[in-house]
């Protein structure tokens, strides 16, 4: 079987066009951000809890009310965060053809080294990100992750680059495409779910700081987040579903492992790092069901995390040899 | 957030100073132990005390968060570190050239996941969970079959609440009854108190498969660390180089390397045999990756018991041969030069296909002829190369893997190769201590050396090729995909699915007015019942007043 190059060829110009786009959407996030009005960190509750105190015998009357951005429907920023949605829409539908044209050119799962691997999985973080925007507002977000995508994008596009060409035999399995295709969309979602993560703590900070009446350097950022609360329960939500579909990874990655090998688990480098992954992020869920160690710290678990995936990802392929290093990096 | 919620004690027990017990008890909506320090409480009680205190130590959660932080920690060592089991050249390189490394070996560092210290956390971690998940098992099982808990007796500190204003001639006791239906008819598990002039409720409960998913889960990963031990102690694991032309019979005798279970029975292998008859490999020609391997396959003609039928099959990497539970995986390959020796006499004393190890990429091999039945012995130390260069710097080294201009570069030695001694021998070494050098010479298929001194010839007669498989069986294997399936769905029930109450109450105060309240709850901050709230209390009435904490993710 042969490499059609004319596809690789124009793979590569979709990809291009793609950046270009999130180059774009990029600006227009990050004005749209900017020029958004901010809301106050002090929060209503801290002022309203004082009273509430003594069993209130009449319901107050108090419909949810979230401050930040997405109330108010012409608010400052509003239209360049529109022109940012609309452009990251176009550069994803430009980067599903080169990955699909990628695919076709070798007729095979485009993910069968680095290059298309970061290719992919900045897809799976454009994919995951438009996926929730359909069901809420994450205009305010968008810069924080068209950032990484341009990032995975260009890595795919330079250091990372290999031509288009066929598979090593033990790559050659359907547990491959099932398998690698559920990591991509973890690591699409893990990286929303850091994201965010941090955005927590960055609106945290603000807000305890606004409420001791101290100056905070990312004030200006903390303003235009949603409330700290609001941001914890999202990277909860992003990190509870995907942890189940990166065991699912896991398990898959192991039956193609025993298929390939002759054995599920050998605790070489990749595994082992992807077990740590796994580890890690179970105990973010644990730390935050447990006391001292809800908030703060457990999100810094997630983020300790996600660091164990992005070395398996870079470290392990680089660094450490074993069976999963792949030819061409 | 919103004031409701700023001084309601958090549901999973971290109470912080809320006076209303009932509350809290009515909160706690998942067996999850307790975080309050109930640990610290008992200190002071003797043996017994230190033992429970120890125990409650080791099955709170906090300690699994530590030991699960360790368990990361210890196994990224194993990954720096080279491994035994995956890679025991690089270990013994390792321990030769660094003088850290007899120190580290002693540790365990070069077998991180059999060392007595990973065991340790692994298990303790273990013992911590069944600790854990036994009791709240137990504890869950009541729970489900118990009715849900009955109404606090102050709904509005709930996190949602409504009142609602009932149609004029609706009877308290047909509010509570049209309730009742509603929420069975969505599947609540519900539990009514009749309406006694005064006051009446309904009391209602959902998602308990929320707690089942998650001990499901818990109780899976011990499935898990069962079927990994089980396996271990029963299975084996061994290697094998078969040449083309010849066989391997499934006995234990046959393989290069055998690593059987602590409990492994040599009668379980099933008496298989099979020859190689042929090996493929394809490269790579041209571009960037020039060389790299795109197809192997090896045709084999498979007995698969005594007196059966030969069948002929191909074993690739990734569709191994199967019989009896054992699979044989292609896993290597390599090339045999066949070489002949004749003595000075001209009588052949030797002639073989020998397996040459690959040494690089473009398979530089490597290997060793010993003839002893002859006086001086004769060995050879030879070089294979598949498609021969002679590099100015590193001397003859293979350009591509695959055979395009196949040569051999012997040295000869005569003397005594030491094999009787007893001390068995490398059979890809040679002990040149008692030999001596008497030439070198590169030959091609057919090529014939005359050996200096009057020794004899070495022919290379032309070559074959080797495939390596590890024939295996691990009887775990499959309770530990079960035990992972049931993982994942325990998982996902346990992230997905809300555990909530619904509480509808009916009372009506001294000067005969009736208040019609409906009020939910969900444990985890994530979620909400709102829109469940809402929609009970519509079908009862029009909603005056509503009050909700819910975050609106
Ligand atoms: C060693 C003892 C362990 C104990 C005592 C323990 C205890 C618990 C408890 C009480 C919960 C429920 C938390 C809640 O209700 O919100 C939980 C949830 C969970 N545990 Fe464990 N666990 C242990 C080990 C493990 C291990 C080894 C893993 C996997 C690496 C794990 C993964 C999880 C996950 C993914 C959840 C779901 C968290 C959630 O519902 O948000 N646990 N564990």
């Amino acid at each position: 079987m042969s490499v059609n190059e004319t596809l690789a060829t124009y793979s590569n110009y979709l990809v291009y066009g793609a950046m270009a786009a999130y180059t774009v959407a990029m600006i227009a996030f990050a004005w749209s951000l900017a020029s958004m009005r901010g809301r106050d960190l002090v929060p209503a509750a801290a002022a309203a809890s004082a009273s509430s105190g003594g069993g209130v015998a009449v319901a107050t009357k108090a419909d949810v009310t979230v401050g930040g951005p997405d109330d108010g429907a012409l608010a400052p920023g509003r239209r360049s965060g529109n022109i940012g949605m609309s452009t990251m829409w176009f550069g994803t539908v430009l980067l599903f053809g080169g990955v699909l044209l990628r695919g076709l050119s070798v007729q095979r799962a485009p993910w069968g080294n680095m290059c298309e691997f970061s290719m992919t999985s900045a897809l799976g973080v454009a994919v995951v990100f438009l996926a929730i925007s359909l069901k809420r507002d994450v205009r305010w977000m968008g810069i924080f992750v068209v950032l990484p995508v341009l990032l995975a994008l260009g890595a795919s596009m330079t250091f990372l680059y290999t031509d288009a060409a066929q598979l090593v035999p033990a790559l050659k399995s359907y547990w491959l495409v099932i398998h690698v295709s559920a990591a991509v969309i973890c690591g699409g979602a893990f990286c929303i779910g850091a994201a965010l993560t941090v955005l927590f703590l960055v609106a945290d900070s603000g807000e305890r700081r606004a409420v001791a009446g101290e100056s905070y350097r990312l004030d200006w950022l903390a303003r235009r987040l949603p409330e700290s609360a609001k941001l914890d329960a999202m990277a909860y939500r992003v990190h509870a579903f995907m942890f189940p579909l990166w065991t699912f990874a896991i398990v898959a990655g192991a039956i193609w492992a025993e298929n390939a090998w002759g054995r599920y688990w050998g605790w070489d480098p990749k595994e082992t790092w992807a077990f740590i992954t796994w580890v890690a992020y179970a105990a973010y869920l644990h730390a935050r069901a447990t006391v001292g160690w809800k908030g703060r710290k457990a999100a810094i678990v997630a983020l300790v995390a996600f660091g164990c995936f992005l070395f398996n990802y870079f470290g392990v392929n680089m660094l450490i040899t074993g069976l999963h290093s792949y030819a061409g990096v | 957030m919103t004031d409701v919620r700023a001084d309601m004690p958090r549901p999973d027990g971290g109470g912080e100073g809320s006076g209303d017990d009932r509350v809290d008890d009515v909160q706690k909506m998942s067996t999850a132990p307790s975080q309050v320090d109930d640990a610290s409480a008992v200190v002071g009680i003797g043996v017994v005390g230190w033992l429970r205190w120890a125990w409650r130590t080791l099955t709170s959660m906090r300690t699994a968060l530590i030991l699960l932080f360790l368990l990361a920690v210890a196994s990224s060592v194993g990954s720096f570190f080279p491994q035994r089991g995956s890679n025991p050249i690089r270990v013994t390189d390792y321990i030769a050239n660094d003088p850290k490394g007899k120190l580290l070996d002693r540790f365990g560092i070069f077998d991180v996941f059999a060392s007595p210290w990973f065991a340790a956390i692994y298990l303790l971690l273990f013992v911590s969970l069944a600790g854990c998940v036994l009791p709240r098992s137990r504890q869950h099982w009541r729970a489900v079959r118990s009715r849900p808990p009955s109404a606090p007796r102050n709904l509005t500190r709930l996190p949602e609440h409504r009142v609602i204003d009932a149609p004029e001639d609706t009877a308290p006791q047909s509010t509570l009854d049209s309730a009742e239906t509603w929420l069975r008819g969505a599947r609540w598990r519900v539990d009514t108190t009749t309406y006694d002039g005064r006051t009446g409720s309904v009391a209602a409960e959902k998602g308990y498969s929320r707690e089942t998913g998650n001990l499901l889960f818990h109780v899976a990963l011990l499935g898990m660390l069962l079927a990994i031990a089980y396996g271990s102690l029963y299975g084996f694991k061994g290697t094998v180089i078969v040449r083309e032309g010849s066989s391997f019979a499934d006995s234990r005798s046959q393989f290069d390397s055998f690593n059987p279970g602590a409990a492994f029975d040599p009668e379980s292998l099933p008496p298989f045999s099979f020859t190689l008859n042929a090996f493929h490999a394809d490269y790579q020609r041209g571009g960037a990756q020039n060389g790299a391997a795109r197809e192997f396959s090896a045709d084999v003609t498979v007995v698969r018991a005594p007196g059966a039928t030969p069948t002929k099959q191909t074993i690739q990497v990734n569709d191994p041969l199967v019989i009896g539970g054992v699979k044989a995986f292609l896993v290597g390959h390599g090339y045999a030069p066949t070489i002949t020796i004749k003595d000075a006499t001209g009588a052949v004393v030797f002639h073989d296909s020998v397996v040459f190890l690959p040494q690089d990429g473009n398979f530089t091999s490597t290997g060793v002829v010993k003839a002893p039945d002859t006086v001086p012995q004769i060995g050879l130390q030879g070089i294979f190369l598949p498609t021969t260069s002679i590099d100015p710097v590193t001397g003859p080294t293979s350009t591509f893997p695959a055979p395009d201009f196949p040569e051999v570069f012997i040295g000869a030695f005569v003397g005594d190769l030491g094999l009787d001694a007893g001390r068995p021998q490398s059979v890809y070494k040679l002990d040149t201590s008692k030999m001596t050098r008497i030439g070198k010479e590169q030959l091609a298929a057919g090529q014939v050396w005359e050996l200096p001194g009057g020794h004899g010839t070495v022919t290379l007669d032309g070559y074959v090729q080797w495939a390596s498989f590890s024939v295996a069986r691990d009887p775990g294997k499959e309770l530990a995909l079960l035990a992972a399936l049931v993982a994942i769905s325990g998982l996902s029930l346990s992230l997905l699915v809300r555990r909530r109450r619904i509480w509808v109450r009916v009372s009506t105060d001294d000067m005969g007015v009736t208040v019609v309240e409906v009020a939910g709850l969900t444990r985890s901050e994530h979620t909400s019942v709102a829109e469940e709230v809402d929609e009970l209390a519509g079908s009862l009435g029009t909603t005056v007043s509503r009050t909700t904490a819910s975050l609106d993710v």
